[in-house]
């Protein structure tokens, strides 16, 4: 029972990140239609960054709040340089622009930053919580991970519910043609959704890298199991990607625990599989319709 | 006829590459069968993706199928090296049409995700199973064979073979692509219903696709193997995978010369780069991440640049000076200029243009 219970909080602070992942895949899948597979190696270069500024500073929040931020401006950039001019081009071009940036972020982290694994610091202690003298299984740190992504999205939807740039948002994912009749400036909010992606995968790069160590395929795994969460909840819904991160998370977590790590990989695809036969466009997506 | 200029080209391509393999050092003798590899693997590739219209991330999966085949196959039943090559071909058609049945009702990211883990997941089961040698892998030896004499180059059997099998490759896809399974793929691709409603079967002809790719990419996994004598999971790598769809939408989706462009690329801009740069005596952390960086700007730049891959620059680059020759007598007719029906985004290449 112990361990039952700490594979699933464990479960639930993994398939976070992986629910972090998912969301930054769908904010930018909802906005230009586009899969960024660059977006772990985006996640891997901001933590870096945040590693030299805690290096440098001394201060774990210094760190973070600039990975935040190199997050949110490196996913603008990148909109307006390499991806804007790729819109009319055939689909596949721009995966492609995105693998190319992800093999050349990796480049350069390893130019710049060398290959050997780096640890990373946790924002809280690591060791176990206990209630009374019964250990909990999880520690302050797993408890900060799951809070922070779990605020993020919240955030993310409040913005999305009851702001004026979120409302521009949501209407430029639902029509381009309509929202730019009504004056919403679409390129900017293609921007902007980048931006938040790319701050949103950033935290994920710092809330996983204390249990990765940090190199410059660190989030390869990490973002091919975000991508398998953001699948399993359908890419158009957020409290898809969310679901799907914390079910993937948690079913893994059991079958690391009881059945060996190397079968993780193995359920993974089975996990998707199934689901995928069931509902063909994930667990959350609105019922498919094809144009004919 | 166009089964006669396909082998003529293909025999012409055969001699040429006969006398540059036995001119050229033992070094890019292997660089020259690992580019034939690739372009075996990144062809079928490029049909599945650019003819039937389904992304596969997946494709280093069946290339590991294809491997850990022939090595079985090579190190207990001994059987000869061009059984082992077709069987270990088939093993994989057959995985191929598995995946392909289950991918059949899946779309754009959706397949791509399911094929991405597919390629995570499955070289994981070598470090399960005793049989397929866990981490290490299999070591697979071949030799040259008796004809060609006892000092006869491995290096250089080894391109002929790899090269060889890439030609028949190439010459059975364009074949297959200007046949009806190949204009029915271009139906299907170019607008489902209206295939359907013409008598196609659509799902039948997805997964057929899939099969012809996967064969392929099984063909090349077992080159790879008897080529760099290893089969291990770290050489099916997701990398590998995504490495096959970069070669195959760089050179030019859809075309069987941009599959050779795409291979050339991938296997000949990291060597380069690493020799130039540790010729400039770079360190080694600097020196070994320089060709993947440029690897990565490259894909930017020519997405960028040329949208239709280097064939499609190559298309546009000769197309006025072809214009400028006299007609030949026979010579096709140009499309009249003007404005052209196009078809909506996923047309992106010709008719004729594989």
């Amino acid at each position: 029972m112990t361990e039952f219970r700490e594979l699933t909080l464990g479960g639930i602070s993994v398939g976070m990140i992986y629910a972090a992942i998912a969301l930054s895949l769908v904010l930018i899948w909802r906005a230009t239609r586009i899969l960024n597979y660059a977006q772990g190696g985006m996640a891997m270069f901001t933590t870096y960054i945040a590693l030299l500024v805690i290096n440098h500073t001394g201060s774990y929040w210094a760190g973070f709040a600039v990975a935040l931020a190199s997050g949110l401006v490196l996913g603008g950039v990148i909109e307006r340089l390499v991806i804007r001019p790729a819109e009319n081009k055939p689909p596949l071009n721009a995966i492609i622009i995105t693998i190319g940036l992800l093999v050349f972020l990796e480049g350069l982290a390893g130019i710049l930053y060398g290959g050997q694994f780096r640890s990373f610091p946790a924002a809280f202690s690591i060791t176990g919580l206990h209630v009374g003298s019964a250990a909990l299984g999880v520690s302050a740190n797993d408890v900060f991970v799951a809070v922070a992504v779990l605020a993020a999205a919240l955030l993310l939807a409040a913005g999305f519910r009851y702001t004026s740039a979120g409302l521009q948002l949501r209407a430029s994912a639902f029509s381009p043609p309509v929202a730019r009749l009504l004056g919403v400036r679409v390129g900017r909010m293609l921007t902007l959704g980048w931006a938040l992606a790319g701050l949103i995968g950033a935290l994920a790069g710092v809330l996983v890298s204390p249990s990765t160590f940090l190199y410059p395929n660190s989030m390869d795994s990490i973002f091919v199991l975000g991508f398998t969460a953001a699948v399993i909840g359908g890419l158009d819904s957020p409290a898809g990607a969310v679901a799907g991160g914390l079910i993937l998370g948690v079913a893994l977590s059991y079958v690391g625990g009881y059945l060996g790590s190397d079968l993780v990989p193995l359920f993974g695809l089975a996990a998707l599989a199934v689901v995928l036969m069931v509902r063909p466009s994930g667990l959350f997506s609105p019922a498919a319709t094809r144009q004919v | 006829m166009t089964l006669v200029r396909h082998v003529a080209t293909a025999a012409v391509l055969a001699v040429l590459l006969v006398i540059i393999s036995s001119t050229v050092s033992p070094f890019r003798d292997y660089q020259m069968a690992e580019v034939a590899c690739y372009v075996v693997a990144v062809a079928g590739l490029t049909v599945l993706v650019g003819l039937s219209g389904q992304i596969s991330l997946g494709n280093g999966a069946f290339m590991a199928i294809g491997a850990y085949a022939a090595a079985l196959l090579l190190l207990h039943l001994h059987w000869p090296l061009a059984v082992v090559l077709v069987a270990a071909l088939a093993v994989a058609a057959a995985g191929g049409a598995v995946v392909g049945v289950a991918a059949a009702r899946l779309r754009g990211p959706y397949l791509a995700g399911a094929t991405l883990i597919l390629a995570v997941a499955l070289p994981s089961l070598a470090l399960r199973y005793g049989l397929l040698g866990g981490d290490q892998g299999l070591t697979v030896v071949i030799n040259s064979p008796g004809f060609l004499g006892p000092s006869f180059s491995l290096t250089r059997w080894q391109a002929w073979l790899t090269c060889g099998c890439a030609l028949i490759t190439l010459v059975l896809l364009a074949n297959l692509a200007r046949s009806r399974v190949g204009r029915s793929w271009r139906a299907a691709r170019d607008d489902e219903v209206a295939a359907a409603l013409a008598g196609l079967n659509v799902a039948r002809l997805r997964v057929l696709a899939f099969v012809v790719s996967a064969a392929c990419a099984g063909l090349a996994g077992a080159l790879l193997a008897v080529t760099t004598s290893i089969v291990s999971p770290g050489a099916f790598t997701v990398t590998l995978s995504i490495g096959l769809l970069t070669a195959a939408v760089l050179g030019g989706l859809g075309t069987l010369p941009g599959a050779v462009w795409g291979s050339l690329v991938l296997v000949l801009v990291p060597t380069y780069v690493t020799d130039v740069a540790s010729s400039h005596g770079l360190s080694s952390s600097v020196g070994s991440n320089i060709p993947v960086a440029a690897y990565g700007v490259v894909l930017v730049v020519v997405m960028l640049t040329f949208p239709d891959g280097i064939q499609g620059g190559v298309h546009r680059l000769s197309r006025p000076l072809a214009s400028r020759l006299p007609a030949w007598p026979g010579a096709p007719r140009r499309r009249p200029p003007g404005p052209q029906f196009r078809a909506p985004a996923s047309e992106h290449q010709e008719e004729g243009s594989l």
